[in-house]
């Protein structure tokens, strides 16, 4: 497999292959922190995450097509104004889906998956009517396009840096929120014991609509990241869920420091592949692997042993 | 065997309706285009009976039950492609003899697991153990780690994921995205014509009540009380002396063997397999079918099946936009309001009203409308 | 060891037992014996580790170190279900039975026959079957309830069917964890009066917090504190030990 290549040209390509994993590493983290902080915190399946990450990526899509015309000036900037819209826009679609579905369904985990289910396919076809069926891309503004020569034979493109740098800061974001706020410490009471939290005045209600909606709101972010590097079109982020779930599981649902561990192995480990085997092929082997080591380790890679 | 033990009253007549409308009302009032699009709705019910014993009782959730549907389907579809690809009729190709995809991706011997599909007998053994081994080897995986509920299901799901790109990927040996196509004859019998569409119509439909009765049956030992006890208080199980992971690899297998036989039917039906019967879109839409008839139904599972596809067909005909929102709809609706689907509104709502008018003893449409509520993982 | 020293009539030799969980040890180098048709009543205040040794018995939990011999077999390495046919009965603290079967099938699937995939497939309700779930029914005060379903009935029936099933399965060792916690004044005393029955002839190994019932029907008392034994003796020498009386009954 390697034959074929010196050692500089392997060097490069690892990097560059490296440097490709590490934007799609960005994508499985923002879609894997929104679905960590659901399925993790409250044991919700939701199917339909890929459909919010792409309603992200839609108000993104329009607010760049508004600020061309409008306010051409604010250009360079528009990426933060998007970012801001998809947040509210992805968690307000999530508290809306929240109080009408979820909420009838806390002890049914099984059953939120059919209905999640249900709910995507009706993104899917509303974004198709509304958007129509074909994939649309954003116009990058001047200063992400283009790439930072590293070395003669790695180049670096800028949107990528800007991605993973908004992932960092968007991760430390959602760290800081439920590890050391004191809402945070609220979902967690409500996580552990329900009956408990609510006897001591937490609203219970309350919490679980706003963490379903943070956590979808942080898949509408993760589709303004994702215009940076992809097309948006409606069914999108269905290619995404299943691998999304993988890296949720395989790092140990709970787990936040997991999930990032294995959203970088699983893209590394795919990024590595693809450029030796076909695309197809290599996801096979990622998929695969992630699979067996489920079969091996079912509680994921970073799951506590607790008394059950 | 079918006696009033074998099924209680309201069951019998759901039998006995179910028989008449599929062995007579439907061949009779349908042309044979029609009637075959009913058969291909059907193969799915075969598929809906296996979720109704691995999920409706067991509380199983597979997402992949498309991978058994499609194994079964491809082991059908291997036979009739070599049939199909005869020296005779390959003469054109550079290497006369294979299938013509395998031709087109230069490959030029027959591959080892293509082999076996040349006998008959073997594709039919094939069929049944192929998917049945491989949900033995899933099953006993996961069940032996006590891998279980929500993670299950999204294992299943990646595994019908892989199989699909897999399946994709590997065009030469698959058929790739196209499947498996132009298919003609089985056993030198053209299932083409009209004719062989009327006869495995019924082939099909004597088969799927083979496979009621089957399910009927385990449903009835105590192995299906202990699916329902094990669906509830797993632990209690345990300490009831049962190795709870045999019961779910049974069941497991049993919805997969089911599953396989429907996919084999719709290859014979529809005369081709393709891929996009595989993945996860398809095994997540036949749970659709079985939580719309009714997951704790046999009966409903193949009513689901039916409504549900006849439905999507008549609605994606004239109003394709519909359709999805319809689907959508539909699944949630199901899944919040009446989590015992039709089967469950029957029982409910029409059954009592039926027996008032009839002025009959008191029904008893029991294990369906019993497991009441919320039948969680 | 020492052949020949170690004594026969121990049906069940805990010894040197410890589980940790992340470093916090629930049962702590636990060592205790159970004679043949013994009944012996753990008690310790909350956390002291009583259900987390029933749930090492049976094999719920895995044991970090140290041994659990039940008749010279190890039980450490089997299954649960492996070890519920060497004979061992567990009740679990909350009632747990089969809600959507019926109190006949309750007691049917504990029968112990037909417990492998195939043997479930064959196994037939014959003339043994009814008659030992009638019996059964009938000690637990249910024999007129049994077509009802697990769901209808109250916390105390709940309970009973529980002991039942347990008792169908016919096991040397009964391990009772808190059997009449939750049960009112007059179920708690049919209670009794059923226990009283059902523990004649085998060993029983129950968890009680009720102490009026503990020296009604304990032979020896084991005391729990933060998973080591405590004190160990009749009901006598237990309720005089000073330590006892310190951590425990002083409240």
């Amino acid at each position: 497999m390697f034959g074929d290549y010196s050692l500089g040209d392997l060097g490069a390509i690892f990097a560059m292959q490296g440097f490709a994993g590490l934007i799609l590493f960005s994508v499985y983290v923002l879609m894997a922190l929104g679905l960590a902080i659901i399925f993790g915190q409250m044991g919700v399946i939701n199917m339909a995450h890929g459909e919010f990450m792409i309603l992200g990526a839609y108000v993104t899509w329009m607010t760049s097509n508004a600020v061309q015309q409008f306010a051409p000036w604010l250009f360079p900037g528009y990426f933060f104004i998007a970012m801001t819209l998809a947040f509210i826009a992805s968690g307000a679609l999530g508290m809306l889906v929240e109080w009408a579905m979820i909420r009838h369904l806390y002890k049914r985990p099984l059953d939120t998956l059919l209905a999640t289910w249900g709910l995507s396919l009706i993104l899917q076809q509303a974004y198709r009517s509304v958007f129509g069926a074909r994939e649309v891309g954003v116009e990058l503004p001047e200063w992400m396009m283009g790439s930072w020569q590293a070395t003669d034979s790695i180049q670096i493109p800028i949107n990528g840096m800007f991605v993973m740098a908004l992932t960092i800061l968007i991760t430390i974001a959602v760290a800081y929120v439920l590890f050391w706020s004191s809402w945070g410490k609220q979902v967690r009471a409500v996580v552990q014991n329900r009956v408990m939290a609510g006897a001591v005045g937490i609203n219970t209600e309350k919490v679980d609509r706003y963490t379903f909606g943070l956590g979808c709101g942080i898949a509408g972010v993760a589709g303004s990241a994702f215009t940076m590097i992809g097309s948006t079109g409606p069914t999108a982020g269905q290619l995404y869920i299943v691998d999304t779930f993988l890296v949720v599981v395989f790092g140990g649902a709970a787990s936040l420091f997991g999930t990032i561990a294995s959203a970088f192995s699983i893209s590394q480990t795919q990024s590595t592949l693809e450029f030796f085997l076909s695309g197809s092929m290599a996801k096979v082997i990622t998929l695969l692997t992630i699979v067996a080591i489920l079969m091996v380790r079912p509680q994921g890679l970073f799951a506590l042993k607790v008394r059950k | 065997m079918i006696n009033a033990r074998f099924f209680n009253r309201s069951e019998l007549i759901g039998f006995l309706a179910l028989a008449v409308l599929l062995f007579v009302i439907l061949p009779l009032s349908l042309d044979i285009f029609r009637l075959n699009l009913v058969a291909k709705y059907l193969t799915y019910a075969f598929v809906g009976i296996g979720l109704v014993i691995c999920w409706g009782y067991g509380g199983i959730l597979s997402l992949g039950q498309g991978v058994f549907f499609g194994l079964g389907g491809y082991c059908m579809a291997m036979y009739l492609k070599l049939e199909a690809s005869s020296v005779e009729n390959t003469k054109i190709q550079s290497t006369p003899g294979i299938p013509d995809f395998m031709d087109w991706n230069q490959l030029t011997a027959l591959p080892f697991f293509w082999k076996p599909f040349h006998s008959f007998p073997l594709t039919l053994v094939a069929i049944l153990l192929v998917p049945g081994i491989f949900a033995l080897i899933i099953g006993a995986a996961m069940f032996k780690r006590r891998v279980g509920g929500v993670y299950f299901a999204i294992i299943t799901q990646a595994i019908a994921a892989i199989l699909t790109i897999l399946i994709i990927g590997q065009q030469g040996y698959t058929g790739g995205v196209n499947g498996i196509t132009d298919l003609r004859t089985l056993h030198g019998w053209d299932i083409r014509t009209d004719h062989a569409k009327f006869i495995l119509y019924f082939v099909e439909v004597v088969l799927l009540f083979a496979c009621i009765i089957a399910a009927q049956f385990i449903r009835l030992t105590k192995l299906g009380r202990i699916l329902v006890a094990m669906r509830e208080q797993e632990d209690r199980v345990r300490f009831s002396g049962y190795s709870v992971a045999n019961f779910k690899i049974f069941a497991f297998c049993a919805a997969a063997i089911f599953a396989a036989i429907g996919g084999a039917m719709f290859t014979l039906e529809v005369g081709f397999m393709s891929p996009s019967f595989v993945g996860i879109v398809p095994s997540i839409e036949m749970v659709i079918y079985t939580a719309v008839g009714g997951r704790m139904s046999i009966f409903g599972a193949v009513w689901g099946s039916l409504l549900v596809n006849f439905a999507k067909t008549s609605l994606s005909e004239s109003f394709p936009q519909l359709w999805l929102f319809g689907l959508g709809a539909l699944f949630i609706a199901v899944v919040l309001a009446f989590p015992n689907g039709l089967s469950g509104i029957w029982a409910d709502y029409v059954q009592p009203r039926v027996d008032r008018l009839f002025g009959s003893r008191k029904s008893g449409w029991n294990d369906n409308s019993v497991a009441d509520g919320a039948p969680a993982e | 060891m020492l052949v020949g020293h170690q004594p026969k009539d121990f049906l069940l030799a805990v010894s040197g037992l410890t589980v940790s969980f992340d470093g916090f040890k629930a049962v702590n180098d636990l060592s205790f014996y159970v004679e043949e048709n013994e009944i012996r009543v753990i008690i310790g205040p909350n956390g002291a580790g009583k259900t987390t040794v029933l749930d090492l018995i049976c094999g719920k939990t895995k044991a970090t170190s140290g041994s659990i011999q039940f008749r010279g077999q190890e039980l450490t390495k089997m299954k649960e279900n492996e070890i519920v046919q060497t004979g061992v009965g567990r009740k679990f603290q909350t009632p747990s039975v089969f809600e959507d079967l019926t109190v006949f099938e309750n007691l049917e699937i504990s029968f112990p026959r037909g417990r492998t995939v195939f043997g479930s497939l064959t196994f037939q309700r014959d003339q043994p079957v009814k008659e030992r779930v009638g019996e059964v029914a009938e000690m637990i005060f249910l024999k007129d309830r049994l077509d009802t379903y697990g769901s209808e009935l109250s916390h105390g029936q709940k309970q009973w069917l529980e002991i039942g099933m347990l008792l169908i399965q016919d096991p040397d060792l009964l391990m009772l964890d808190e059997p009449v916690a939750g049960m009112s004044v007059s179920e708690r005393a049919k209670t009794a009066e059923l226990l009283n029955r059902i523990i004649k002839n085998r060993s029983v190994l129950v968890i009680e917090h009720d102490m009026k019932f503990v020296e009604d029907i304990a032979h020896k008392v084991t005391v729990l504190h933060q998973g080591q034994i405590l004190s160990e003796g009749t009901m006598e020498k237990v309720k005089n030990d000073p330590k006892v009386i310190e951590v425990y009954l002083g409240h």
